[in-house]
């Protein structure tokens, strides 16, 4: 292409080879293409590696000795009560829970461990649940939520979309699978009152469900899935479902149920009266309840701690050894004699 | 099959196409069918169809389809504009082609028409500097003597003029005759040949006899050569349009493939297979958990009957799943970055040749990488190794050897005073110097002459008689005038019998005007013109001095002569005209007549000239050859030249570091005995640190090439050093082949038209523009100035090139194996049910935007400084054994995506247990964690940071974070608020803090 252009212009033109200002074709220069960009180009010598392990290990051992302490601080009571709120005399767990003409009332008494500081977080903890379940997680219609004027709107919410041809409002497997388990609390003799309200995210609330979109249509089939609603409250004060409907990433996890605002003292004893309503017992869930102060880490996890330490130590670890590899046999930073082909000669 | 061109007749005109060139690929209609029909054949791009049309099935597609698709149309629309462009850009310079205006005749008037209207029969007229528009038969030109002159450089790259003659039928017609003349023009189909062009003439009364008159290419005018130094000239148009000589030689070359493409092919489909494997695993694992356990979790609500294809629904979105193992966009990061190292090499100003105003080039984009893993190659000599500036440098006439002493046969006293003496044989020898070429002489208006010859041992002979004061003048038409010490000499030239590399000798009939005798001056290869020697006459003095000269690494070139009866010259000449008149084998015809003519010469001497080595070639081959690189030297010089060559640039050592395997022998029998000696030897001393080469000519190659292939193939692996003289442009691409069987990465590099072939053959072709046009430049991929810049071209462009795309394509699939396996992990423990962990919008900015753009400047990532490469070439051993790439390497890029997303993923389950595990904001800090990790390991596999570098890499990890927190401020997203409420949280960033330490492990 280059070469037409060429002769289209010594055509074009007076046709006199030597013309004058016939531009020399030596590339122009500039860093760029010369690839001569100024770079640094770091060499990672014995002393900086060991430098860097140090320092990591620096960083992560208070890292993580500070994240231990946090998840220490956190107090918590976790109570496992989905065997134990079935009478001893009942051998189909499946049928006893299925039944709604019994009375599931179950009373548990926990005892405080430690003094907990209020706010108390109290949780509902559900194993080998998947909210996760790819059929689960897409059976939801968010334009439903949000908006009254699409009530109508139910893709995506298979099986669970309309009920006698109208649409289910809040339809899909979430909404219709809502936890519904209930306690009250009495701490030693007086009631505990428990805040519900604030439990769920504050985005939810305002742009995820509709203050004007009321519940319709549901639990109204022959099988009910959980939790009921009251078709007068809208969905943005329904805090249960909204809690529920943040659909958790892990077979096991908790779900705010509300908070006490009350200190507790330590070996204090709490009753708890709850309903067990909630089916588990069909894929063998566990069912807990758990009472839990907070830090700045959140919860009681002593993973991170125990990460960074092992991290921590393993840089120390391997900042000594390299120290000692290095004094041993110190190797001269680029000698060529250590090349493959240098060494490969010297062998024969 | 033949055409019959009725000149200047409209009623014939129609059976031919018209003049319009087209060299555009599509039209506006067939445009996107076939632009993506071409795009559909390659298996990449139908996979991601493929996946993208499964994604269109909601029940299975695990993401938004748009999520494929988007990527998709960008790539295409990407390659699609790209080719429209470049077509657009066809079309424009087409239509400005065809739009030209010409001057025609038509009824016996001049008429000004657009070029594409030229039909074929009319009668072109052509002007002084103008571009000859479609392939004309001469028939007039402004010169008397009916010849003008051609400049054919977008033909053939060769730079000289070159004479066109009339047809002898139209010698002696007027400007007024040519407006009328009618005939007919017996040519061959269109062909691409723009070397032969047998065909015939014949022209209907009145214009005189009705005799046929051959033509030979000598008398067209093809398309796109220019007319120069002829105020005018007209033509029969006998080939128009995309017919012409020009158009029937375009072609569409075969795609190249380097080495690394072939992997990283191998490599996608090992990939692809363990995808089906992934696929086939968890589909069925998926489908056994469905039945067992999902059927009694009652909230996912099973239906008990359902339809058939169930079974396949949870297999196939693993396939989706699944999908972005192959990344989407490494074909359009590989082009990128193809298209900038050769960027890089155009722009390169050191191998930029100050002396011919050449920068490199490389004409093919796409095979970089293969130069720094070259094994063998394969040079030629002339003009290549050395200079291709022939100097006139000793001589041997009549037995008396001139320019010993001072190595210059001009300064030499002797000859000097034997010009002056007039002695015979001298001036005899002189004038076949001055007189036997091709050579035209211009004479400028201060009274220079200078010459322009085709062959640079035609201008220096010239040259050096010129010197010597036998000085060609001028050479119109058929009449050559010679000064000689003030003497003019006035000589017609009877027939020029052309060299041709079989005859490897060219010889030309003369008569002086004043005695009238009739001389064949005759000048070639001393065994073409040796043996035709009259009886009697002592040859050993020859013999010797040729031998000698090639010692010395000159050119040896005989010349002689003889002189003719008038009986013998016009018998012999009625066959000379009959073979030139054939239509069939009309070369082998020829060369059989020229033969009849060329014996019993008197010898009268031979010609040494040099061709001086170029600068710094042996320095860049033993440095070539330290890097592992093996050479082959093919020439078609002859044998103790090409040594004596080959010794002077380090090709090989004298004894006793090196030894010289000879394979030669002129029968069967004897090639086979010689070659099994060799390869014997071979055997035998391989262990050994001997430098060992063997020499071959092209008769004994012949032989083996047909017979003897294996033991020969089985020489050419042992064999670091060959020499291979006396070869032809076919045994030189036969060789190529050969050693491209034996999978050797080969690189011809050659300089002249006899060595396209060599270099279309290899798997790089390098093309050096040098004195014999740009022939082999064009052809090849990539072409620059001067032998020297090959040790830049291959240590430094080639080996950063395989640098960076093996980092580069390994990389690709890292980051995507890493995201696909914390899907894979995922769906453990979501009950296997092919959930994404990511959202849409997520998977698709991590493949094409986030982990893309990074890795980029890989381009300018330089792993060791171009000093130290140079000073230490055995470095490039590491990629001609492809250590940076192949499966083993690949397999580790493999474990560490592996390593990575399980630490990434263990890490996020358990720092986001319980009351933290909401879907969106652990999907978030998976996404961040493989973010980090990308930036880390695209931080540690660079070896140098330009700020550019620096800009990406950080640039776009700030990016990362912008866009979410862009997207999080969105209400109806689905990852609203999710990306604020992370940035607040300490654990969030002690989560990525440790995440990428692990990769310190």
């Amino acid at each position: 292409m280059n070469s037409g252009d060429a002769a289209g212009s010594s055509s074009g033109g007076s046709g006199d080879a030597g013309a004058p200002r016939r531009a020399s074709r030596k590339p122009k220069y500039s860093k760029f293409t010369q690839q001569e960009l100024p770079a640094c180009k770091p060499i990672l010598t014995p002393k900086w590696v060991i430098s860097v392990f140090l320092l990591v290990g620096v960083i992560f051992v208070p890292i993580g000795v500070a994240s231990l302490l946090a998840s220490n601080k956190v107090v918590e009571i976790v109570d496992r009560y989905d065997d134990a709120c079935v009478p001893s005399n009942v051998t189909n767990k499946l049928a006893y829970i299925q039944n709604s003409t019994i009375s599931k009332t179950c009373r548990r008494t926990l005892k405080v461990p430690k003094d907990m500081k209020q706010p108390i977080f109290v949780y509902y903890q559900l194993n080998n649940f998947y909210q996760n379940h790819r059929r689960y997680v897409k059976s939801r219609n968010d334009q439903q939520l949000r908006d009254a004027s699409k009530a109508n709107e139910t893709t995506l919410c298979d099986p669970e979309k309309t009920r006698d041809g109208m649409a289910i409002v809040p339809c899909g497997l979430i909404a219709w699978s809502t936890f519904n388990d209930t306690y009250t609390f009495q701490h030693n003799t007086n009631n505990l009152s428990i805040d519900k309200t604030d439990i769920s995210w504050k985005s939810d609330r305002d742009h995820k469900f509709g203050s004007d979109v009321f519940p319709k249509n549901f639990q109204k089939g022959p099988l009910i899935g959980g939790k009921t609603l009251n078709e007068s409250i809208p969905l943005s004060e329904q805090e249960d479902l909204i809690v529920w409907m943040r659909t958790a990433a892990l077979p096991t996890f908790r779900k705010l149920y509300g908070r006490i605002y009350v200190d507790l003292k330590e070996n204090d004893t709490i009753t708890v009266t709850l309903d067990n309503n909630y089916n588990t017992y069909s894929f063998d869930g566990k069912k807990s309840l758990v009472l839990s102060t907070s830090t700045w880490l959140g919860g009681k996890n002593d993973f991170l701690g125990l990460a960074y330490l092992t991290v921590g130590g393993l840089c120390f670890f391997l900042a000594f050894a390299f120290t000692l590899l290095y004094l041993i046999k110190p190797r001269k930073l680029g000698d060529n004699n250590y090349l493959s082909w240098n060494r490969n000669s010297a062998g024969h | 099959m033949k055409r019959f061109v009725y000149i200047n007749d409209e009623s014939y005109q129609n059976d031919y196409c018209d003049n319009q060139i087209s060299n555009t690929k599509y039209t506006l209609w067939n445009f996107l069918p076939k632009n993506l029909w071409e795009q559909f054949r390659r298996f990449m791009n139908q996979y991601f169809l493929l996946i993208a049309c499964l994604q269109l099935w909601s029940l299975i597609t695990p993401v938004n389809p748009a999520s494929t698709w988007g990527p998709l149309i960008v790539i295409f629309a990407v390659s699609a504009t790209k080719e429209a462009w470049d077509d657009y850009n066809r079309y424009i310079s087409d239509k400005q082609a065809n739009e030209k205006k010409v001057w025609i005749v038509k009824n016996g008037a001049r008429k000004h028409i657009q070029a594409q209207d030229i039909r074929v029969g009319n009668i072109v007229w052509i002007r002084e500097n103008e571009e000859v528009p479609c392939d004309l038969v001469l028939t007039g030109t402004s010169e008397p003597q009916g010849i003008c002159h051609v400049e054919t450089a977008a033909l053939d790259g060769e730079i000289d003029l070159k004479t066109r003659v009339i047809p002898t039928t139209c010698i002696g017609l007027d400007s007024e005759q040519l407006h009328k003349i009618k005939g007919v023009i017996e040519c061959p189909i269109p062909d691409k040949d723009i070397r032969r062009f047998d065909a015939n003439i014949r022209l209907f009364p009145p214009f005189i006899d009705n005799d046929i008159c051959p033509l030979t290419i000598n008398n067209t005018l093809l398309q796109s050569c220019y007319l120069r130094n002829t105020e005018w000239a007209c033509g029969v148009a006998v080939y128009t349009g995309n017919e012409t000589k020009l158009g029937m030689s375009r072609g569409v070359p075969e795609p190249k493939l380097t080495a690394m493409d072939a992997m990283i092919d191998k490599l996608t489909g090992a990939i692809f297979l363990f995808q089906l494997a992934v696929v086939v695993v968890l589909g069925s694992a998926g489908n056994v958990w469905k039945d067992t356990e999902a059927r009694k979790q009652w909230y996912v609500k099973y239906d008990d009957d359902e339809p058939w294809y169930q079974i396949l629904v949870i297999p196939l979105r693993f396939e989706l799943l699944c999908s972005i193992m192959i990344p989407i966009s490494i074909k359009v990061s590989l082009d990128f970055v193809k298209s900038m190292y050769a960027k890089f090499i155009d722009w390169d100003e050191e191998i930029y040749d100050q002396e011919t105003d050449t920068p490199a080039h490389a004409a093919n984009t796409a095979i970089s990488e293969d130069l720094g893993q070259v094994e063998y190659i394969l040079t030629d000599k002339t003009g290549t190794l050395t200079e291709n500036k022939m100097i006139f440098r000793r001589c041997c006439i009549a037995g008396t050897l001139y320019g010993n002493e001072s190595g210059d046969a001009l300064k030499d006293i002797e000859l000097l005073n034997a010009v002056a003496d007039n002695s015979p044989h001298v001036i005899k020898f002189l004038t076949v110097m001055a007189l036997c070429n091709t050579v035209i002489p211009i004479k400028s208006p201060s009274g220079t002459i200078s010459y322009k010859a085709q062959s640079q041992d035609e201008d220096a002979l010239v040259n050096a008689a010129s010197n010597l004061h036998v000085v060609l003048v001028s050479k119109n038409g058929n009449n050559a005038e010679i000064h000689f010490n003030r003497r003019v000499i006035q000589y017609e030239i009877l027939d020029i019998l052309e060299f041709t590399s079989d005859r490897k000798r060219m010889s030309i009939v003369i008569s002086d005007s004043q005695s009238g005798k009739i001389f064949l001056l005759s000048k070639g290869a001393d065994e073409a013109i040796l043996p035709l020697a009259y009886c009697g006459q002592q040859i050993k003095t020859f013999v010797d001095a040729v031998d000698k000269y090639a010692q010395l690494g000159l050119r040896t070139l005989c010349l002689g002569w003889r002189e003719l009866s008038l009986e013998e010259y016009l018998e012999w000449s009625r066959l000379f005209k009959e073979a030139n008149s054939a239509l069939v084998d009309r070369e082998w015809k020829v060369a059989e007549v020229c033969q009849k003519l060329e014996h019993t010469l008197d010898i009268l001497g031979i010609s040494a000239i040099e061709d001086r080595l170029q600068d710094g070639v042996p320095e860049t081959i033993e440095i070539l050859r330290q890097s592992g690189i093996n050479f082959w030297m093919l020439t078609g010089d002859k044998q103790s030249t090409a040594i004596q060559i080959a010794l002077l640039c380090n090709l090989i050592s004298s004894e006793p570091k090196g030894q010289l395997l000879y394979i030669n022998g002129k029968t069967e029998d004897e090639v086979a005995r010689s070659l099994e000696r060799v390869l014997l030897t071979m055997r035998i001393t391989s262990s050994e640190p001997k430098e060992l080469a063997f020499v071959v000519d092209g008769w004994a190659l012949e032989i083996i090439l047909t017979r003897y292939k294996e033991a020969f193939t089985e020489l050419a692996v042992l064999s670091k050093t060959a020499i291979c003289c006396r070869v032809t442009p076919s045994q030189k691409a036969q060789l190529v082949k050969l050693l491209k069987s034996c999978d050797y990465r080969t690189l011809a590099i050659g300089d002249g038209g006899n060595d396209v072939r060599m270099i279309q053959q290899a798997h790089i072709g390098v093309g050096i523009s040098g004195r014999e046009g740009l022939q082999a430049a064009r052809a090849a991929d990539y072409s620059i100035g001067k032998f020297r810049f090959l040790k830049r071209l291959i240590l430094v462009h080639g080996r950063y090139s395989y640098n960076r795309t093996a980092f580069l394509s390994q990389y690709s699939f890292y980051k995507s194996l890493l995201i696909c396996f914390i899907q894979i992990l995922f769906s453990f423990v979501s009950g296997i049910a092919g959930t994404s962990l990511f959202n849409s919008v997520s998977l698709m900015a991590y493949n094409v935007f986030y982990t893309s753009i990074p890795v980029l400047t890989t381009v300018l990532d330089k792993d060791l400084s171009e000093k130290t490469v140079t000073q230490n070439p055995e470095i490039l051993l590491y990629c001609q054994a492809g250590r940076l790439l192949n499966p083993s390497t690949f397999a580790g890029w493999f474990g560490r995506s592996l390593y990575h997303a399980i630490v990434v993923f263990l890490i996020t389950i358990h720092a986001y247990a319980n009351e933290k595990s909401e879907m969106e904001e652990l999907s978030m800090v998976a996404l961040s964690g493989s973010i980090w990790l990308q930036a880390f390991v695209v931080t540690l596999e660079m070896s140098s940071f330009t700020f550019l570098q620096f800009l990406a890499i950080w640039g776009n990890f700030a990016a990362f974070y912008v866009i979410n927190l862009c997207i999080s401020t969105i209400p109806t997203a689905g990852m609203y608020t999710i990306m604020f409420r992370l940035c607040r949280q300490p654990s969030y960033w002690i989560t990525m803090l440790v995440s990428i330490t692990i990769m310190f492990f």
